[in-house]
């Protein structure tokens, strides 16, 4: 006899997935989505004893029941959208920004200042490049730093890039202390309110047009980076192996270094449309944790800018629609918050079934 | 020099907060979990606390502060770790990546506390702000004969020692911390991987979650604002963790520095108030600088355990 | 069963994939003795020891310990049963002390670092003559001061019986003679020692008896004082098995790269390779032998630009275009290809070096030459042509060529690697065990295109671990020791016994 107690087979096994195909995956994402909005109800009924249908629909009416509705939930994907984006890069090669609340702050800041000291004396066609490249410049200075130390230190870039977040905030903070307006308020106000310098002009007469122009060729253009450039390709080898990488001749430091400049260009870019296309004044709720939500946004796209660009809407859709209820049936609007994350929650465990086969027992062959 | 006991009182006070989510949030990480969620599960411990104890208070005539005091502290303890465990099964079980797990779990809980918290305002008389009177003096009693500071903060320092005790003394804490550095070598060596991740995390957001107890009860006084606070809290608890280099008895002496730090500008005079918000940005400085030297100069043991951040699957060929 | 046998396995079988590792395995381990268990690379010496210490589970045969039988599925069960195995790489946390690495695990009582401990570590350390101190940290000791570690663990934890994997293929001459005493120490306490080494001098010193394997297959097991090198070579290579390889003689050979005074060290600061010199001509095949892990992939990675090369050393390249000498040593890879060298190179890593595992063939094709084309853009269409010309060629089995090819099976992986390599149509090629994990019609296949390059007039440089194939593939061959060359052999005329002699003995004379 032996003396090893007979292990038997477990329950439930899981093991690697070699195949899955497209529509499965779709369908296991769906069903996921389904199963969230589920307990999502459950959790409104026993909470606030609403009917959840009525509350999902007047969701729906709350991001989409007029045209300025729909102008602003699209207004807002766009900024969460071009965070997403901007990430992609870094996530691609392994590289865990966190930092984009950051990044997308010192874009804000730049631009907030030179529309206070330059928006009534110079030109539009000088002013716009001016924010913009500014913006561009700070966001990627920003992303440089955790860059470099990560190339040449190893210096663990999750943490790095999330204390960037705090200093860029108080950084924040000490420019609206500088810029407020009126005196004892405590924020700096509508930046020209009254002569608009600065401002994204209207297209078509609608205010946000810019705005989606802009994000849209950075969503067209990231996707082609990625997927077709040399550089994009260096990316998705850097961040598959650095031994890879070093076997085909590239120069490991120098894209980690090049794409953070990339990342954090484009969530200073975010800033300025944040600041010049959306609130026209900064404040440290500019980013508004939106730099961490669109981490989730790209992470759970598969670094597919346009598989990004529905998430985004989704979310943004979410957090419209919440907002509508909150105001309809007399809750606040953090209830958006919740079922965002129950939302979230099962879409991060939905990828295991996409990644694994579940094998019950009676299933699989009895061992001898 | 009053000024002086002044300052640290309010640093001893903010540090107590940031001390409970550090002490949690190392244990965490020592299992190889990091968990960036400790800012939701700050306010679900926050939050749990406060409705249980509004809940007790508004049902009883004669509210008794000892029988508060417990439910209040059960409601936290087990919010937070249900927190920990929507954590650990995502990351441990479904193997999600753990920052965006961890992030999304920040919003969650910042969204069910912030939700029912201004619920609760609204319920307790439209314009009032709700207050827990009772939980909360219980909880800013200090203890006789030595000061006049909630016991909480006693605790705090307490919890702080028996983690460095557990995870430096004893074979359990060996263990674990052989599984956040090599799992495969814990693995060989018998440690049940999944088992100590699930008890490190969950434990871990338990202990978490008492910071946001104890700001709610003691720091705040037993009312609740939707501003924010106990988010940067959170996060400055992840920040302390690294600046105490994996260590919680550090993070007695590291979280009062955190609070002198952020305090310090209120009693450095002539600061304009501009100045001021400069001032607050130096314990995240102060963070980036131990991070970068740390690993600049590559001492071993006081490294991030090797394996943080990565998932665990037993190699098969 | 006698008394004395202390583990029995009885037709013990374990395949992975299509490759079998052990097939139908007969061995005994007497209790106090010495065995060692001899074999060529890929013989199965490693993994049939891994059924016994739970890292692999047998497909099926049995395992009898102290006659009862058992059914070991993890390290845990090993250890219940008394057996400890002390892997080539070592198990070890690098931040704890050697007394917490120890006590990993246990459930007995006692606090790290407490009395009763380090009490049982020295009473294991004088009863064997281990020198140890409790209290070093891992990351300060040297590679023999894990592995007494890692036998002290094992020790610990009750182990009659011990298995080491090639325990001085890192070990100094000196640190090997402690080694030994410590092998007689614990053999004279009654414990059982399995060694598996290809080291043959080592085997006759030591042991009491020798278990060969070959291929897989259990060859026999005979009593140490019975035999000598000769014989053990000989059962180990086994007779010589034609492959009917075709090989051409070489024409119009030039030299094409001279490696001189090659050395370097590994990571933990250890020499790998130790003043290395030899000449590789094109349209030649020089095969390099040698017991794994003795600096073969070093080598191939100096010349590649990847490894780091101590001062001193040069590798020249004669350039077939211009005639002029290039020096390779110092340059990365991206300048090497700059300097116009064509240089292939298929890794003994292929998902972690050769290709990437979450990309598709066409993206794996352009792995080398992305950056060849010019503009911004990578061009897909070549690659593409590419991909689906080797998918045919060489019969790669894959739902498509855009499935990531880490999907693939590891001889399909294979083919997309070699078949990249071959494409770029090199002046040189490097091929690192290019047709281990392959089935014979495709190994014939590979070998037929190394051929081709050879008649093209490519410098091939073809690292194997198959003696009968080194012997009908290549025209020379470099035997490799411990680092240093121990034989420059014409593979025409030299014999499978030559080659092993001086894969495992290293001859005074060393060099050409």
């Amino acid at each position: 006899m032996s003396n090893i107690k007979v292990v038997k087979e477990p329950l439930i096994r899981f093991t690697k997935r070699t195949d899955i195909s497209r529509t499965k995956t779709i369908l296991i994402r769906a069903a996921a989505v389904v199963l969230s909005l589920i307990v999502a109800a459950i959790v409104i009924v026993c909470v606030t004893g609403l009917n959840p249908l009525e509350v999902y629909v007047s969701m729906f009416e709350g991001a989409f029941s007029s045209t300025r509705r729909i102008w602003i939930t699209f207004r807002d994907t766009m900024v969460l959208l071009c965070i997403a984006i901007a990430l992609a890069p870094a996530f691609k090669m392994k590289f865990w920004n966190i930092g984009a609340e950051g990044q997308m702050l010192v874009g804000g800041i730049v631009t907030a200042g030179i529309m206070i000291y330059f928006g009534n004396s110079l030109p539009m066609p000088v002013l716009m490049p001016l924010m913009l490249i500014s913006s561009l410049v700070v966001g990627a200075l920003w992303g440089l730093l955790p860059a470099v130390f990560k190339a040449y230190w190893n210096t663990n870039e999750t943490l790095f890039t999330l204390m960037m977040n705090y200093v860029a905030i108080q950084l924040t903070s000490f420019f609206v202390a500088q810029w407020e307006n009126p005196f004892g308020s405590n924020t700096v106000g509508i930046i020209n309110a009254n002569t608009q310098g600065g401002w994204f002009p209207a297209i078509f007469g609608q205010t946000y047009v810019l705005n989606v122009i802009i994000v849209v060729l950075i969503m067209i253009g990231m996707y082609i980076y990625l997927g077709n450039t040399k550089q994009g390709y260096e990316v998705a080898v850097v961040g598959e192996s650095e031994n890879t990488a070093r076997y085909a001749g590239i120069n490991v430091k120098w894209v980690v270094i090049r794409t953070m400049l990339i990342s954090g260009a484009l969530c200073g870019l975010a800033g300025f449309i944040g600041v010049a296309g959306v609130d026209h004044t900064i404040s440290t709720g500019t980013a508004g944790g939106r730099g961490f939500t669109a981490i989730i946004v790209a992470w759970m796209s598969k670094f597919n800018t346009y598989t990004m660009f529905i998430v985004s809407f989704f979310l943004v859709f979410l957090d419209q629609g919440a907002k509508e209820i909150a105001s309809s049936f007399n809750l606040n609007e953090y209830a958006s918050e919740v079922v965002t994350g129950i939302i979230l929650f099962f879409l991060l465990g939905c990828e295991f079934f996409i990644n694994y086969k579940v094998i019950l027992r009676n299933k699989s062959k009895e061992e001898a | 020099m009053e000024q002086i006991l002044t300052l640290l009182q309010s640093a001893v006070v903010f540090g107590t907060v940031i001390m409970f989510g550090c002490v949690g949030e190392t244990i965490s990480e020592k299992g190889g979990n990091l968990n960036l969620g400790v800012p939701g599960i700050m306010y679900l411990g926050g939050i749990a606390s406060l409705a249980g104890a509004y809940g007790y208070e508004n049902g009883v005539s004669n509210p008794n502060g000892i029988v508060a005091l417990i439910i209040a502290f059960i409601c936290a303890f087990a919010a937070s770790v249900l927190g920990g465990l929507i954590y650990s099964f995502l990351t441990i079980t479904l193997r999600a990546n753990q920052n965006v797990t961890g992030l999304t779990l920040t919003i969650f809980g910042s969204g069910v506390a912030n939700f029912f918290g201004g619920s609760l305002n609204k319920m307790a008389g439209g314009v009032g702000q709700i207050s827990v009177p009772v939980t909360s003096g219980m909880y800013r009693t200090g203890i006789p004969g030595i000061s006049g500071i909630g016991f909480m903060v006693y605790v705090s320092i307490a919890v702080a020692i028996a983690a460095h005790i557990f995870l430096s003394r004893t074979r359990k804490g060996l263990n674990l911390r052989a599984v956040g550095e090599n799992p495969a070598t814990a693995d060989a060596a018998g440690i049940n991987i999944t088992r100590y991740k699930y008890f490190a995390t969950c434990i871990g957001a338990g202990i978490s979650g008492m910071g946001g107890l104890y700001y709610v009860m003691d720091y705040i006084k037993g009312t609740w604002a939707n501003d924010g606070s106990i988010e940067n809290l959170g996060w400055l608890a992840v920040a302390l963790v690294i600046f105490t280099m994996w260590k919680p008895v550090n993070a007695i002496w590291g979280a009062y520095v955190f609070g002198v730090l952020y305090w310090l500008y209120y009693y450095v005079p002539g600061l304009g108030r501009s100045s001021q918000e400069l001032f607050k940005m130096i314990p995240y400085v102060v963070t980036i600088i131990v991070l970068v030297v740390v690993s600049l100069r590559k001492k071993k043991e006081n490294q991030a355990p090797q394996s943080l951040g990565l998932p665990y699957f037993r190699e098969q060929r | 069963m006698s008394q004395d046998v202390a583990i029995r396995m009885t037709g013990v079988t374990k395949t992975f994939g299509t490759v079998i590792a052990n097939d139908g395995v007969d061995l005994d381990i007497r209790k106090g003795e010495v065995l060692s268990l001899l074999g060529e690379n890929g013989s199965g010496k490693t993994s049939l020891m891994n059924m016994l210490s739970g890292i692999y589970y047998p497909d099926s045969g049995h395992i009898y310990v102290g006659g009862n039988e058992v059914s070991i599925k993890s390290p845990k069960d090993a250890y219940e049963l008394g057996i400890g195995m002390i892997h080539q790489h070592f198990k070890l946390v690098d931040i704890f002390t050697a007394a917490e690495n120890i006590m990993l695990g246990l459930e007995e009582n006692g606090r790290p670092g407490s009395k009763s401990v380090t009490a049982k570590i020295k009473e294991i350390c004088d009863n064997y003559g281990f020198e140890i101190d409790p209290n070093k940290k891992i990351y300060d000791m040297s590679v023999s001061e894990k592995q007494t570690l890692e036998i002290v663990k094992v020790l610990y934890r009750g182990a009659d019986i011990l298995i080491l994997d090639e325990p001085t293929a890192v070990l100094t001459p000196q640190e090997t003679e402690k080694l030994f005493k410590v092998i007689g120490n614990m053999k004279a306490a009654g414990k059982s020692v399995v060694i598996i080494t290809h080291k043959l001098h080592e085997v006759l010193r030591i042991s009491d008896r020798v278990a060969i394997l070959r291929k897989g297959r259990y060859i026999g097991t005979v009593d140490t004082k019975d035999v000598n090198e000769q014989i053990l070579t000989e059962m180990m290579v086994g007779a010589k098995v034609s492959l009917n390889i075709e090989r051409d003689e070489p024409v119009n050979t030039v030299k094409r790269i001279s490696v001189k005074n090659i050395s370097c060290n590994d990571r933990e600061g250890l020499p790998v390779l130790k003043d290395v010199s030899f000449d590789v001509y094109a349209g030649e095949i020089l095969g390099i032998a040698g017991i794994s892990g003795c600096g073969q992939k070093e080598l191939l990675e100096s010349i590649a630009g990847l490894q780091e090369v101590s001062e001193g050393g040069h590798i020249i390249f004669s350039d077939p275009k211009t005639g002029n000498d290039e020096e390779l040593v110092g340059k990365s890879p991206r300048a090497i290809k700059e300097l116009g060298v064509s240089l292939s190179f298929v890794p003994e890593d292929r998902l972690g070096m050769g290709l990437v595992a979450s990309m598709d063939m066409t993206a794996n094709m352009m792995l080398k030459d992305y950056n060849e084309s010019s503009g911004i853009f990578v061009d897909k269409k070549k690659p593409e042509k590419l991909a689906k010309k080797i998918k045919k060629e060489l019969g790669v089995v894959t739902p498509g060529i855009t499935t990531p090819v880490g999907k693939l099976s590891g001889g399909n992986v294979q083919k997309v690697l070699v078949g990249r390599e071959i494409a770029s149509s090199p002046t040189v090629l490097m091929t690192a065990y290019a047709v281990r994990g392959l089935d014979i019609n495709t190994s014939l296949h590979i070998y037929k295109l190394l051929n081709e390059q050879k008649k093209n007039g490519v410098a091939v440089i073809y690292v194997g671990e198959d003696l009968d194939v080194l012997l009908e593939l290549c025209d020379k061959i470099l035997v490799l020791c411990g680092g240093q060359v121990n034989g420059y052999l014409d593979a025409r005329t030299t014999t499978k016994e030559e080659v092993g002699m001086k894969m495992m003995y290293l001859s005074n004379h060393g060099g050409k």
